[in-house]
C-alpha cells in the first residue's frame, strides 16, 4: 500500500481538460507503453510477471485479464470519482476491483478452462496488483471517465507488453516452443535443442525484466535516474 | 450532503457494495453451469487419456458413453458395489475425490506409518473405470493421488485386462515445477510406462519409478520406470504414490476381487 501511496505523486498529471485532443488521448494511451511502463519504469505489478511467464499463452490471457480489471476499474472509479468519501476512498476502489476480477476470474474459467488451471490464484491475485490500485488513486479519482479509460487500457497495455515479451522468450528458451507448438525441437525428443531451465523458474523473470529496462534505457536515455 | 458526511459514507459503501455484488452474483450464477461442465469434461478426457482412448478429433462425450464404465468400489473390502447399494450423497457425476477424502463419512484417514504417498486422508469409496470393447474388459483405470514436491498430483494409471501390465498413465492436476517435476505431463515419458508390469510373479507390488534411467539390460527393467530428471522429490513421491494405490490400501483388494472372476458384466 505504502508502494502505491507514494507513487500517487509520481503519476502523470494531465490537466482535466473537458475534451479530449487527439495528442492527448495518444499520450494517454502510448506513454505507459515504454516510456512510463508501470512494471519496467515504476517497478509495479513484478509478482505476477514473474508467476505467469512460464508461457506465452498464459501470459496472454494474464494480460487480458488485467486490461479487462484495469479499464473498467479505471472507469468506474472516474465515474463516481465525486461521490466518494475520501475516508473510505481505498476501500471503494478495492471493492470494484476485487468484483471485476471476480468477473474475470468466472470468466476464464467458462471459457478457457485449460488456461485457468494454470493461471490457478494468479487471476485472483490481479486484486493485489499495485498497477490498478495505482491507476484507480493516482488517477482515475482526478480525471474523467475518458481520459481514465484510456489511461486504464495505456497502463494495461504497458504491462502486457512485458508480460508477453518475457513469456515470449521465457517459453522459447526454456521449452523450445512457442504457444504450445514446437519451434527449437529439444535434445529429448530426438532433436538439437538443449532448453534453459532457469528459464522455466521465476529468476529468470527478472533477468528478462531487466533486460527489457535496460534496452528501453539504452533507446530512451532520459529514463535513466540520477544518482 | 457533503462527501464526507456520515450519511454519505454509509449510502456510498452499502450502494457500491450492492451494486457490486449484483454484478458478481450474476457472473457467477450464469457461468455455473459452464465451468461444472468444463471440469466433468476434463475428467472425462484425462479418463481416456489413462485409458489410452483420448484422441483429439473425436467427441469425447461419446467416447466415454460407449467404452468407459464407472464402478464405485469400497477400497477396504474391494467389493463392487451396484447402482443401487450406492451410499446416499455418492454418485458418478457428483463424485469429487478432494471432498470424499476429507468428509467425515466418506473419508478416513490413512495411519502415518502407511502413509507413503502423504495423503493424509483417502475416500473410502471410489469410482474406478471399465473400458469395455465388445463386452470384454480391455483396460481397468484406476484414480491415484499423492504429494509430490510441491503439491499433490492427481490422476490416473490404467492397467491391461491382465490386470498385471500399465497401459497409461497421465496426471490431471498438480503444482510441480515446470520443466521439472511437472514434465510428469511430457507426452515422452508418459510413453515410457506402457507394458511394464505393476506385479511380480508373487502378485507383490513391484513398478518402481527410480532415479536416473532404467538399464534396459536388467532384470527389473520391466518393472522400472526412468524418474524425471532434476526432480528427486516429485519421482519420489510418484513411486511412492504408485506402490501405495497397487497396494492393499489402495486397490490391491479391489485387483484381487477381480481377479477371482468378481467382475460382473
Amino acid at each position: 500500500m505504502a508502494e502505491v501511496i507514494e507513487r500517487e505523486e509520481q503519476a502523470p498529471e494531465v490537466p482535466p481538460s473537458p475534451s479530449l485532443t487527439a495528442k492527448e488521448a495518444k499520450s494517454l494511451l502510448l506513454t505507459p507503453v515504454f516510456d512510463d511502463n508501470p512494471i519496467g519504469r515504476q517497478v509495479l505489478g513484478v509478482c505476477s510477471a514473474l508467476a505467469v511467464t512460464t508461457k506465452l499463452e498464459t501470459s496472454i490471457v494474464m494480460s487480458l485479464a488485467v486490461i479487462f480489471v484495469i479499464t473498467l476499474s479505471n472507469i468506474s472509479v472516474s465515474l463516481i470519482r465525486n461521490h466518494i468519501p475520501s475516508s473510505v476512498r481505498i476501500i471503494v476502489q478495492m471493492t470494484i476491483i476485487a468484483s471485476l476480477v471476480i468477473i474475470a476470474d468466472q470468466a476464464i474459467q467458462a471459457f478457457a478452462y485449460n488456461i485457468s488451471k494454470q493461471l490457478s490464484i494468479f487471476v485472483g491475485l490481479i486484486i493485489t496488483n499495485c498497477i490498478i490500485m495505482g491507476r484507480a488513486e493516482g488517477f482515475a479519482m482526478k480525471n474523467p471517465p475518458t481520459h481514465s479509460l484510456l489511461d486504464g487500457l495505456g497502463n494495461g497495455f504497458g504491462y502486457s507488453t512485458i508480460l508477453i515479451v518475457v513469456g515470449f522468450f521465457r517459453e522459447l528458451l526454456g521449452s523450445g516452443k512457442l504457444l504450445g507448438v514446437d519451434i527449437l525441437p529439444l535434445i529429448t525428443e530426438g532433436g538439437w535443442y538443449m532448453p534453459n531451465g532457469l528459464m522455466l523458474l521465476s529468476p529468470s523473470a527478472f533477468f528478462l525484466i531487466g533486460f527489457f529496462i535496460w534496452v528501453v534505457r539504452a533507446w530512451k536515455p532520459e529514463q535513466v535516474e540520477e544518482d | 450532503m457533503q462527501n464526507d458526511s456520515i450519511q454519505k459514507t454509509i449510502f456510498v459503501a452499502v450502494a457500491l457494495c450492492l451494486v457490486c455484488s449484483l454484478f458478481v452474483s450474476l457472473f457467477a450464477v450464469s457461468l455455473h453451469d459452464i465451468q461444472k461442465e468444463n471440469k466433468r469434461l476434463d475428467k472425462v478426457k484425462n479418463i481416456l487419456i489413462a485409458g489410452g482412448l483420448y484422441d483429439p478429433s473425436v467427441d469425447v462425450q461419446s467416447v466415454y458413453e460407449n467404452k468407459v464404465v464407472p464402478l464405485l468400489i469400497e477400497l477396504d473390502t474391494g467389493q463392487i458395489l451396484n447402482s443401487e447399494e450406492y451410499p446416499d450423497g455418492i454418485n458418478v457425476d457428483t463424485y469429487d475425490l478432494k471432498k470424499m477424502a476429507a468428509d467425515p463419512t466418506f473419508g478416513r484417514s490413512v495411519d502415518s506409518d502407511r502413509d507413503i504417498a502423504n495423503i493424509r486422508n483417502r475416500p473410502k469409496y471410489m469410482f474406478v473405470y471399465k473400458v469395455m470393447e465388445d463386452d470384454k474388459l480391455q483396460r481397468i483405470i484406476l484414480p491415484i493421488y499423492g504429494y509430490g514436491l510441491w503439491s499433490t498430483l492427481y490422476g490416473f494409471v490404467s492397467l491391461g485386462n491382465d490386470l498385471q501390465s500399465i497401459q497409461g498413465i497421465t496426471f490431471y492436476e498438480h503444482g510441480e515445477t515446470p520443466g521439472l517435476g511437472g514434465e510428469v505431463d511430457n507426452a515422452r515419458w508418459k510413453g515410457l510406462w506402457p507394458g511394464k508390469q505393476a506385479f511380480d510373479d508373487a502378485g507383490k507390488v513391484a513398478i518402481s519409478v527410480i532415479k536416473g534411467q532404467v538399464n534396459p539390460k536388467s532384470e527389473k527393467a520391466k518393472y522400472q520406470v526412468d524418474g524425471l530428471s532434476g526432480a528427486t522429490i516429485t519421482t519420489r513421491g510418484l513411486d511412492s504414490m504408485l506402490k501405495y494405490w497397487l497396494g492393499n490400501e489402495g486397490y490391491g483388494r479391489f485387483l484381487d476381487t477381480l481377479k477371482q472372476g468378481g467382475a460382473r458384466g
